[in-house]
């Protein structure tokens, strides 16, 4: 194994994921976003949900915290809360985040507390084997959506930005140079950051949608992303059904923390 | 000129889920799938250390070490 | 120095938090706790700690949760509705082993029910609430001192135990004020967690000869994984039979083992009494006025006041009870306490005296019963 990941990653492996699950692209190219950044491992936590994508937290070597159902952000907003300096991660996975954690993922981006939070979007509920989720795309087929899914999918970035978070940007497995960057970025950047991330799903969402074999899936994120650049110079006529990646809000906003250590200083120096 | 850049890989079988995404993906085609679907180095001598198999493989089993051609 | 003064019951509580050594609370406002979140939001900036207020109740005890794996003494306050909702979470607390502090200020349910009145109907939700086997430990304060220092024993028994403390208050003691009295140079004591010895190899979840790891925080440099799954000494997911079974039978079994140690009860006048009052919370102070009352007219009554409520020590109440002519469980609920008494005191009749309107259960009735029983 190589040194980056005999680094960050515990010597548990091979991990519980499918063959072409893009949860290990997306850990592979944090534990290069964790290179860049330099951040002490001591002084870095890691929190996750529950799903597959959850699991990551098991095999990074950082203070790990593997939460319940849609709870990783409440966790570490007080890990954060608690211990401004820990550089804090959660990983969530779409169902995980946008479904049970709805309520936790506004309010989160709405504080705006520094931490980095990235969502792994395969757009199904992979661990319990391939329902639909708040993010799957309208039309697709899923174990509870047989016929196609009729409900509307958020687009997570858009919720970010108008709930309030600092950073959103997305990002997918097949760009995984760029995946790194937009980790760096969005860790680098003083409060909350959302990096979402398109990832692949062979096993519960490729097969019911005519893309079992993982590069497959792959090619389909690589056919239906446009980069921000390109965006710009398109008619929302040709953006219907793409994805837009790239750094897509970024605000210098009043961080959380620093506001609460503003508060302590004046109260304790006497203020009201 | 710059001299061309070179890679060795290997894969380290027992991590390898055989999901074919290097392979596919390698743009010097330095891959072949093994009767079991794993992949296999066929042809090291194409390697350019571009790293795609590296950073897109799941299961962190392919790794490039670039070669110094001094 | 000391200051008398008039306290609320769930001031009291934040003042024992902070006297415990708290430096972190996570709520939602919620009838009839309100006033302990008001109480933090005012005295932790003055004295460094955090108060976050946060989404909904299950955000709060995810909050403390996290902070406590990050080091720091946390808490939250909450009533019926919202002590539902904690439920996951405290399981999530009972099986990572990380110590927190529950206060649920009781009112009338089940759902939204009867938001300011008050209640004794959290007993039993508080020891099963949450799903799968488990321990936890649960105190009952009387009084408005009593809710002080049980909120510093609560933090106390987190420490020493790591696991969820449910403080279950009756919204009559939470919205009581009395007289409250601490004296300045009374430091009472703290139990902090046992931290990883410096040199030894940390086994986060080693099944040591106390049943008790010790917890190393986030930050100190131990790397570790924390885990809702099934977890082996290491902390890592493991289904192994014998993993699991050791597992929950080491939750299971740190508590319940030591129900000498954490079990407290009060006794008023039981020696030669022939009626035995049982009762906890405000409901115990109606029940030593109708003891006293019983007695001016020459019927022997005692009080047994329990202030643990979980663990249940079977072995005492089945002692105390033994030889009496009668067992009275007054309890404001549908006889949530009784049923544990019941099944543990055989040869004596146990009764159960029920209330669920809100209102606080007299002496008359007290004294009632027990003229009906004898």
């Amino acid at each position: 194994m190589n040194a980056l990941y005999e680094n960050y990653f515990r010597k548990n492996l091979p991990h519980i994921w499918c063959s072409g699950c893009g949860n290990g692209i997306v850990m592979s190219a944090f534990a290069r976003a964790m290179e860049q950044l330099g951040y002490d491992k001591n002084k870095t936590t890691a929190v996750s949900g529950i799903g597959c994508s959850s699991r990551i937290t098991g095999y990074l070597d950082l203070n790990t915290l593997h939460t319940a159902h849609g709870r990783a952000l409440p966790f570490a907003t007080g890990v954060k809360m608690s211990e401004p300096e820990m550089n804090v991660f959660i990983f969530m996975g779409d169902g995980d985040c946008a479904a049970i954690g709805g309520n936790h993922f506004i309010h989160a981006c709405r504080r705006n507390m520094d931490m980095t939070a990235i969502v792994i979007n395969n757009h199904i509920y992979g661990m319990t084997g391939g329902q639909f989720s708040p993010l799957t795309p309208f039309g697709k087929k899923a174990t509870t959506a047989p016929y196609g899914s009729v409900d509307p999918a958020f687009d997570l970035c858009e919720l970010a930005k108008g709930a309030g978070a600092n950073f959103v940007a997305r990002g997918n497995v097949y760009h995984a140079k760029q995946l790194t960057d937009l980790i760096v970025a969005g860790a680098r950047h003083k409060g909350f950051s959302l990096i979402e991330v398109m990832a692949t799903c062979p096993v519960s969402y490729g097969r019911h949608n005519k893309m079992p074999k993982p590069i497959e899936l792959m090619n389909h994120i690589k056919e239906n992303t446009v980069s921000l650049a390109r965006a710009a110079k398109m008619t929302p006529e040709e953006l219907e059904g793409k994805v837009v990646n790239g750094i897509l809000h970024q605000v210098d906003g009043k961080e959380y923390c620093q506001e609460y250590q503003n508060l302590l200083d004046r109260i304790q120096g006497g203020g009201k | 000129m710059l001299a061309k850049k070179q890679g060795h890989v290997t894969v380290v079988e027992k991590l390898c889920k055989a999901c074919g995404i290097c392979i596919a993906l390698c743009p010097a085609q330095v891959f072949v799938a093994a009767p079991d679907g794993r992949a296999r180095v066929a042809d090291q001598e194409k390697c350019t250390a571009c790293r795609i198999c590296e950073m897109h493989c799941p299961d962190f089993c392919v790794e490039v070490e670039e070669i110094d051609n001094e | 120095m000391s200051k008398v003064r008039l306290v609320q019951g769930n001031e009291a509580c934040a003042l024992g938090a902070i006297a415990a050594g708290a430096t972190f609370y996570a709520g939602y406002p919620i009838t009839p706790s309100t006033e302990v979140a008001e109480q933090i939001a005012v005295l932790f900036p003055k004295i460094g700690g955090k108060f976050i207020q946060m989404e909904d109740e299950i955000a709060s005890i995810g909050a403390i949760i996290g902070a406590s794996a990050a080091g720091h003494k946390s808490f939250t306050a909450t009533s019926g509705p919202g002590f539902s909702l904690m439920q996951e979470l405290i399981g999530y607390a009972a099986i990572t082993e990380i110590p927190t502090v529950v206060i649920d200020v009781m009112r009338p349910g089940p759902s939204t029910g009867l938001p300011t009145l008050s209640s004794q109907g959290d007993i039993q939700q508080a020891r099963w609430g949450t799903h799968g086997d488990h321990s936890i430990i649960a105190l009952s304060p009387s009084s408005v001192m009593e809710a002080y220092y049980e909120t510093i024993q609560a933090f106390n028994l987190a420490e020493k135990y790591r696991t969820p403390v449910v403080l279950l208050m009756d919204e009559e003691i939470g919205h009581l004020k009395e007289r409250f009295e601490v004296n300045d140079e009374e430091k009472p004591e703290i139990i902090n967690r046992k931290a990883p010895e410096p040199g030894k190899e940390y086994i986060p979840y080693e099944n040591t000869e106390d049943m008790i790891p010790p917890f190393a925080v986030f930050g100190s440099g131990y790397r570790y994984h924390i885990t809702g799954l099934t977890h082996g000494e290491k902390g890592f997911y493991s289904s192994a039979l014998p993993v699991v079974d050791a597992m929950i039978r080491r939750l299971w079994h740190k508590i319940e083992d030591r129900v000498d140690d954490i079990c407290r009860f009060e006794q008023v006048d039981t020696a030669d009494a022939e009626i035995l009052l049982i009762a906890y919370g405000s409901t115990a102070r109606s029940a030593e006025e109708a003891a006293e009352v019983l007695r001016a007219e020459g019927i022997k009554a005692g009080v047994l006041r329990p202030i643990t409520i979980w663990p249940f020590h079977d072995q005492y109440i089945a002692e105390i009870c033994q030889g009496r002519k009668a067992i009275i469980v007054p309890e404001m609920n549908m006889g949530q306490y009784v049923r544990e008494v019941q099944r543990v005191v055989q040869d004596v009749p146990v009764h159960s005296l029920t209330r669920v309107d809100g209102e606080m259960i007299t002496p008359t009735e007290i004294t009632a019963m027990v003229k009906e029983v004898l």
